[in-house]
């Protein structure tokens, strides 16, 4: 089967015939390409929603406070629910088992300038916990500390973009700038992986925030981390008793749906998860389909080719070919073909997708890849199948009796 | 050479059964050069293609160099036919991607024989039929003639036991009928079995014995004084 003359044969009618060479080999090859560049363009849309959303620590609940809409045990509807210093100490205190770490989060936009160089960012007030859940990255100098907090320090930590604006390429450490009119000194750069956006904030202690509007304790929201050893049936168990807890302290209705708002990170990243599977769901059936169109190619091409060589084969035949190396020649021939371009396809498409990286993001398309064992299983299963599809045809005109072939038509 | 017994072939036609060969007896010694003759219709293209094993008969006995033809299936029939017989068709039936040369090393392929020794086989056949020169050309640079003479050489080329030529001159003019056939008359000089199926009246005077089929029955079959093509040439 494998004998030097019958490739040579096979090379010799490939050569010779190189207008069915070309069609079988480009639908095959297409059909590859094809297959390659959505099934890499599908994984870019997953790399980009794991992108957006899995920046930030999983184990962590926010908490934020909300307006009431039902009356309950005689305090009024509509009434604003405030957090304060307390009840970072409450939740410590009450649910040590569970918890891993809390900060609050004062939230405001300032005005920020160093020498000449003036600009909005965001400020957030906060405690030195604070750093886990955001996943803050220190580029240089520390973040907040505890001292930072208990002493009301006038320190900030800002991010990268902030220090990049603000003094160009100077150093920022030790070096005082001025937040909504208050003197910070810089003690630490940071980056993080979120993005731009996240790079343009700044961070304080949050008793300084207070301080500095009318020595209040109040905070606008807080970021608890739990302990990822207690699982997402624990988190869930933990979500419920912490509603629960808020809500006996600030006397909220448990029905209503507006008091206060936990945003749980862990049930969202599962939900995400679910959607990014779905969306591999309908990659892998897209990409299915694709290879099934393919196969459905070959075959189609398989009937043309042996129709066409129906007369040759019975002259073959005639001469004293059997019908085993009538078989054995087309689809020697075919998966010779098929396997050629197929590869080709493969690689080509391969090429384009690492050709791609970062150009296609703006439709939200990131580093579009392809496993290699996926690829080239997909073009095994095309030459497989292109080879089934081959047999057929090629066998029945195998068992065609020569004079049938050789009538004039 | 070959023995007929009682040969017997019908085609179904729907519910109709068409008896095209109704009984033939016949031999042919080696070294004839025999002629089938009759009117369309009269079985001749059914023996021959029994003869040459492309077809089957539904009864009757066919011997061919001693060996009892019967019963093949594909593949025995293919490996008979490559052995024994040589075919030249009225079509030429050339493979028209294929050069001359490679369309006469075609039948030695499949005697699983050495490239080598098969073009040098080939170009020596071609070179018997005078077309050395067109070795490397392919079917359609080749006139009707020429296209035939490299069929015969090819039939040749396996050094079959018997030639069977299916109205070798049917597509051709008288002029290159006669050259056909006065190849024809040389490689049977050289001892070798040639039947030809015809209707021509004198092409089948070019051969030596004339057997004349009528509604699938033989009416005549008689020796000639062969008439030599080479005068006409």
């Amino acid at each position: 089967m494998f004998s030097r003359d019958i490739w040579k044969e096979i090379f010799e009618t490939i050569q010779k015939n190189k207008l069915r060479t070309f069609l079988s080999g480009f639908t095959v090859a297409l059909g590859i390409l094809i297959f390659v560049v959505l099934f890499g363009f599908g994984n870019g849309l997953i790399n980009t929603f794991n992108q957006f959303f899995s920046n930030d620590a999983t184990n962590v609940f926010m908490v934020f406070r909300g307006r009431t809409t039902m009356p309950y045990k005689g305090y009024k509807a509509n009434r604003s629910i405030e957090f304060d210093n307390s009840d970072l100490e409450d939740i410590e205190k009450n649910f040590p088992l569970f918890l891993e770490y809390i900060s609050p989060r004062i939230t405001r936009q300032d005005t920020v300038s160093y020498k000449n160089e003036s600009n909005s960012y965001s400020t957030w007030a906060v405690g030195p916990a604070h750093q886990f859940s955001e996943m803050t990255i220190m580029m240089k100098g520390r973040y907040l500390n505890v001292n930072d907090i208990n002493n009301k320090t006038k320190n900030a930590v800002i991010g990268r973009l902030v220090e990049e604006d603000l003094f160009g390429a100077k150093n920022s450490i030790g070096k005082y700038i001025d937040v909504g009119g208050s003197s910070f000194k810089v003690v630490g750069v940071f980056q993080d992986d979120g993005g731009d956006n996240e790079e343009r904030n700044i961070f304080i202690p949050y008793t300084t925030r207070q301080l500095m509007e009318k020595n209040t304790d109040k905070i606008d929201a807080m970021v608890i981390g739990f302990k990822p050893s207690i699982g997402y049936a624990g988190a869930m168990a933990f979500e419920k008793s912490l509603d629960k807890f808020i809500r006996e302290k600030k006397y909220i209705n448990p029905q209503d749906r507006n008091g206060i708002f936990i945003r749980n990170v862990a049930d969202q990243l599962k939900q995400n998860q679910q959607f990014a599977r779905v969306l591999q769901i309908i990659v892998g059936f897209v990409a299915f389909g694709t290879i099934i169109a393919g196969i459905i190619g070959i075959s189609n091409i398989m009937v043309f080719v042996v129709k066409e060589r129906t007369k040759e084969l019975g002259i073959r035949k005639a001469l004293g070919a059997t019908p085993k190396s009538v078989i054995g020649t087309i689809l020697l021939e075919s998966v010779f073909i098929t396997t050629v371009s197929g590869f080709v396809g493969m690689l080509i498409g391969v090429g384009i997708l690492s050709s791609m990286g970062e150009r296609l993001e703006d439709f939200f398309i990131t580093n579009p890849y392809i496993d290699m064992p996926m690829a080239v299983i997909a073009t095994i299963i095309l030459i497989v199948f292109g080879g089934i599809a081959g047999y057929v045809p090629a066998k029945r005109a195998a068992n065609i009796k020569p004079i049938v072939a050789l009538r004039d038509e | 050479m070959i023995e007929i017994n009682n040969l017997h072939k019908s085609y179904k036609m729907g519910s109709n059964s068409l008896h095209v060969l109704k009984g033939l007896n016949f031999s042919i010694k080696e070294g004839e050069l025999v002629a089938i003759m009759g009117s369309s219709g009269s079985g001749k293209s059914t023996l021959l293609n029994i003869l040459g094993m492309l077809d089957e008969a539904d009864s009757g006995e066919y011997t061919l160099d001693g060996v009892p033809i019967k019963n093949l299936n594909e593949t025995k029939a293919a490996k008979y036919r490559n052995k024994f017989l040589g075919f030249i068709f009225q079509s030429f039936n050339l493979i028209n991607y294929k050069s001359a040369m490679e369309n006469v090393a075609l039948p030695l392929y499949y005697q699983k024989v050495p490239r080598k020794q098969r073009e040098e086989k080939a170009i020596k056949y071609l070179s018997q039929v005078g077309l050395k020169e067109w070795a490397h050309h392919l079917p359609n640079e080749l006139s009707g003639g020429q296209k035939q003479r490299v069929a015969i050489a090819r039939a040749m080329a396996a050094e079959p036991k018997v030639l069977l030529a299916d109205e070798p001159t049917g597509a051709l003019d008288s002029k290159t009928s006669y050259e056909v056939m006065d190849l024809i008359q040389n490689i049977n000089d050289q001892g070798n079995t040639i039947l030809v199926v015809t209707h021509e009246e004198d092409i089948a005077h070019m051969c030596k014995r004339i057997v004349h089929l009528k509604d699938g029955v033989i009416v005549e079959d008689k020796t000639v004084d062969q008439v030599r093509a080479s005068q006409y040439v």
